[in-house]
């Protein structure tokens, strides 16, 4: 008994042969800001075409209708870190035929896995008084690692037009097309002068993935990564440059423990870092 | 019926982050009311310690992907202060743009899209836009120019990346920002029309004895500096700030709870406080229109908030043009420091309120300590006594209805629930 208003409108014939009925879209938040979400909201010349595209049948940032699964299409936004989150995302799972990861907490842990490397309990008692009164699991952990997920959204936060182009294909059954080659490659397009090589800033640009625009360097600071990293990526070869070029290891972890620390390249590189420092006091 | 009663609504909706509420009542006493916030702790103030003071804008600002300017300048001023380092007023003027910039964005995002459909027994701002298509249009419009500024001055619209402490990587060039103005122009007359919308709607007759806190300067309308002040009649710089609140912990929230120091009572903050502790310091167009439509000074009506905030819009927009006017490109960009051990706090006004931060830096330029107030938190008790307040008002036979009341007033504050979870689903329990 819950058809809304949105429902009975009058369809076009190709729509009625394409799209026998509207996708249903679900959003759900896990631990995160609210802003890759909230790409969606942004999306302020769109937002009202996207609407009748597809159904948001679940979308509580936005909206007060809540209607039950089965959903078509689950956008999901955040990291798992409490036990209940982890039971909420099988619950999910199961009711979302096609579950998109959006952001780099869903996809890699997110900032808030900086805990996975630390004394989870010390962290409590920093921030809460009464450590007891809360439950939550001693590592911060991607959508992936708990239940299988058909499309990875990257960013922090997501691009929007990327988010559309999600949408559109779902909407129309496609895959996604996202590109998956570096930022650094970006930078070559927009004509912005490499700030590592003339000026030796430290830039992830060549081993992150690209979807921002590349605005970091453009803006004269290096890339700090927060698309995580891109498809084959030589972080090895990178990180090797940087303490060739007498950049400390004490600078170069931080910035490989950002918004994607737990992503594999990068986490693989602090990690070999954090030993060199440790091998050099 | 003399049993229990409960009243759960299991979890918010048109609200930023995950909580619910939880109201029971024993025969017709109200028991118990609880905004229980279950938004995982992302745990930010522990994870800070150790990192480059430099990371720490960049990192704040994934506090809240709907005020990350909020965040990176509460956190830019406060490291500042440790630092000893003093802005130029160059970047000053280009801060207050980009805090216009962010107010517009979250404000015409919670009034068109969160809020206003609550006036209208809508679902949704989608759902408002079949009724009010012009006015919601209207609405995205105005939202969008925040955005563009935003991008322009920030490099996007969510996780700015310009901001840095001292200033900004990079100042922009005076074109993009002049290709703004005539836009901005056009806004500034539709962002009046839509305050004269906001006022038009039907607001239950409904005031509350707040305290009200902002801060207040003396020559300009509050956004990155200010004394901490109050509607009852306390006037303190910032760095008296804990002096006069606290943080305190209870059992149904993994956010903090914040109250007056001496005896933990409710404060409020926000556009309502905002305005009411500094309305003469809005701008022109901005005053005028807020005696043409009526809001009374002082305004204790939370209801009202949305009214505030769409004044706040008018100002937003008559100072960005302003500024964008007469912006000439400037150097340094941001001003040199040496890191020194210290410790150094800070407040500003984040769309919902006052955000306070203080840090503590070793003599590496390494955070040692960090502590962040998020307006939410600010603002949880005050909810918890309104809704206490309001409950016997609106309780009747349905339990949905009656917890669609709760959820309304809850709505005027604009919470925002990843930002104070260092907050909520209504459950209402009848005995």
């Amino acid at each position: 008994m819950s058809t809304t208003g949105g429902a009975q409108r009058s369809q076009s014939p190709r729509d009625a042969v394409a799209r026998p009925r509207k996708v249903r879209l679900a959003v759900f938040k896990f631990a995160s800001c609210d802003g890759c979400q909230l790409s969606l909201l942004d999306c302020e010349d769109e937002l009202l075409a996207v609407a009748e595209a597809v159904d948001i049948v679940y979308f509580l940032e936005a909206t007060s209708r809540v209607e039950s699964g089965p959903y078509d299409v689950g956008l999901v936004e955040g990291s798992i870190c409490t036990p209940e989150d982890a039971e909420r995302i099988r619950q999910v799972r199961r009711e979302c035929r096609y579950l998109v990861t959006i952001g780099a907490c869903a996809t890699a842990g997110g900032i808030q896995s900086l805990r996975n490397w630390a004394d989870h309990e010390e962290f409590l008692r920093c921030v809460y008084a009464r450590p007891e009164y809360i439950r939550t699991l001693a590592t911060s952990t991607p959508i992936a690692a708990h239940v299988p997920v058909d499309f990875e959204l990257r960013g922090c936060p997501i691009d929007r037009f990327q988010l559309l182009e999600v949408i559109r294909a779902l909407v129309w059954g496609l895959r996604p097309r996202t590109p998956r080659h570096s930022v650094c490659l970006d930078c070559k397009r927009r004509g912005t002068v490499c700030i590592e090589v003339a000026q030796g800033v430290p830039c992830l640009g060549p081993i992150t993935h690209a979807g921002c625009g590349a605005i970091c360097p453009a803006y004269g600071r290096g890339c700090y990564g927060c698309f995580g990293p891109a498809a084959q990526p030589n972080g090895e070869s990178l990180v090797s440059r940087f303490v060739s070029g007498g950049i400390s290891a004490e600078r170069l972890v931080p910035l490989l423990r950002n918004f994607n620390a737990a992503a594999d390249e990068f986490r693989c590189q602090s990690d070999r870092l954090q030993r060199l420092g440790e091998g050099e006091r | 019926m003399t049993g229990e009663r409960r009243i759960r609504v299991p979890a918010l909706s048109r609200v930023e982050g995950e909580g619910g509420l939880f109201v029971r009542i024993r025969g017709d006493r109200i028991d118990e009311v609880k905004l229980t916030i279950y938004e995982p702790p992302r745990l930010f103030e522990a994870f800070l310690r150790g990192r480059p003071l430099e990371d720490v804008p960049d990192i704040t600002a994934r506090i809240c992907g709907i005020c990350p300017v909020a965040y990176q300048m509460s956190s830019t001023h406060a490291l500042e202060a440790a630092l000893g380092v003093s802005i130029i007023p160059e970047i000053r003027t280009l801060r207050r743009l980009l805090y216009c910039g962010e107010w517009i964005e979250s404000h015409c995002l919670h009034i068109h899209l969160l809020h206003a459909p609550d006036f209208f027994g809508a679902d949704s701002g989608i759902e408002l836009a079949r009724r009010f298509p012009d006015e919601v249009a209207r609405g995205l419009r105005l939202k969008k120019l925040g955005n563009e500024l935003l991008e322009v001055l920030g490099g996007r619209a969510i996780h700015p990346i310009n901001v840095a402490v001292g200033g900004f990587y990079r100042v922009p060039r005076r074109e993009p920002l002049l290709r703004l103005l005539p836009e901005f122009e056009r806004g500034l007359e539709a962002a009046v029309e839509m305050t004269r919308w906001v006022a038009s709607f039907d607001f239950p007759d409904y005031t509350r004895p707040y305290e009200m806190v902002a801060l207040q300067h003396p020559d300009e309308y509050p956004m990155n500096e200010g004394d901490v002040a109050s509607t009852n009649g306390l006037r303190v710089p910032v760095a008296e700030y804990e002096r006069q609140f606290e943080e305190f912990q209870v059992p149904h929230s993994t956010a903090l709870h914040s109250g007056r120091v001496d005896d933990h009572r409710a404060y409020h903050v926000g556009p309502l406080a905002r305005v009411n502790l500094n309305r003469n310091r809005l701008s022109p167009t901005a005053r005028r229109l807020a005696d043409e439509v009526g809001l009374e000074h002082p305004c204790r009506n939370p209801f009202r908030a949305i009214v505030a905030r769409a004044l706040e819009v008018v100002h937003a927009f008559e100072e960005a043009i302003g500024i964008l006017r007469a912006y000439r490109p400037f150097t340094p960009s941001r001003v040199a420091y040496e890191p020194r051990a210290g410790g150094g706090c800070a407040a500003t006004e984040a769309p919902r309120g006052l955000l306070y931060h203080r840090y503590a830096l070793d003599d590496r330029g390494l955070v040692t300590f960090a502590k962040i107030v998020p307006p939410t938190s600010q603002n949880q008790r005050q909810m918890e006594e309104d809704l206490r307040d309001w409950l016997p008002l609106v309780l009747g036979p349905d339990d949905a209805e009656t917890a669609l009341q709760c959820e309304r007033l809850v709505r005027c504050y604009d919470p925002c629930i990843s930002c104070s979870t260092h907050f909520l689903t209504l459950t209402v329990a009848r005995e």
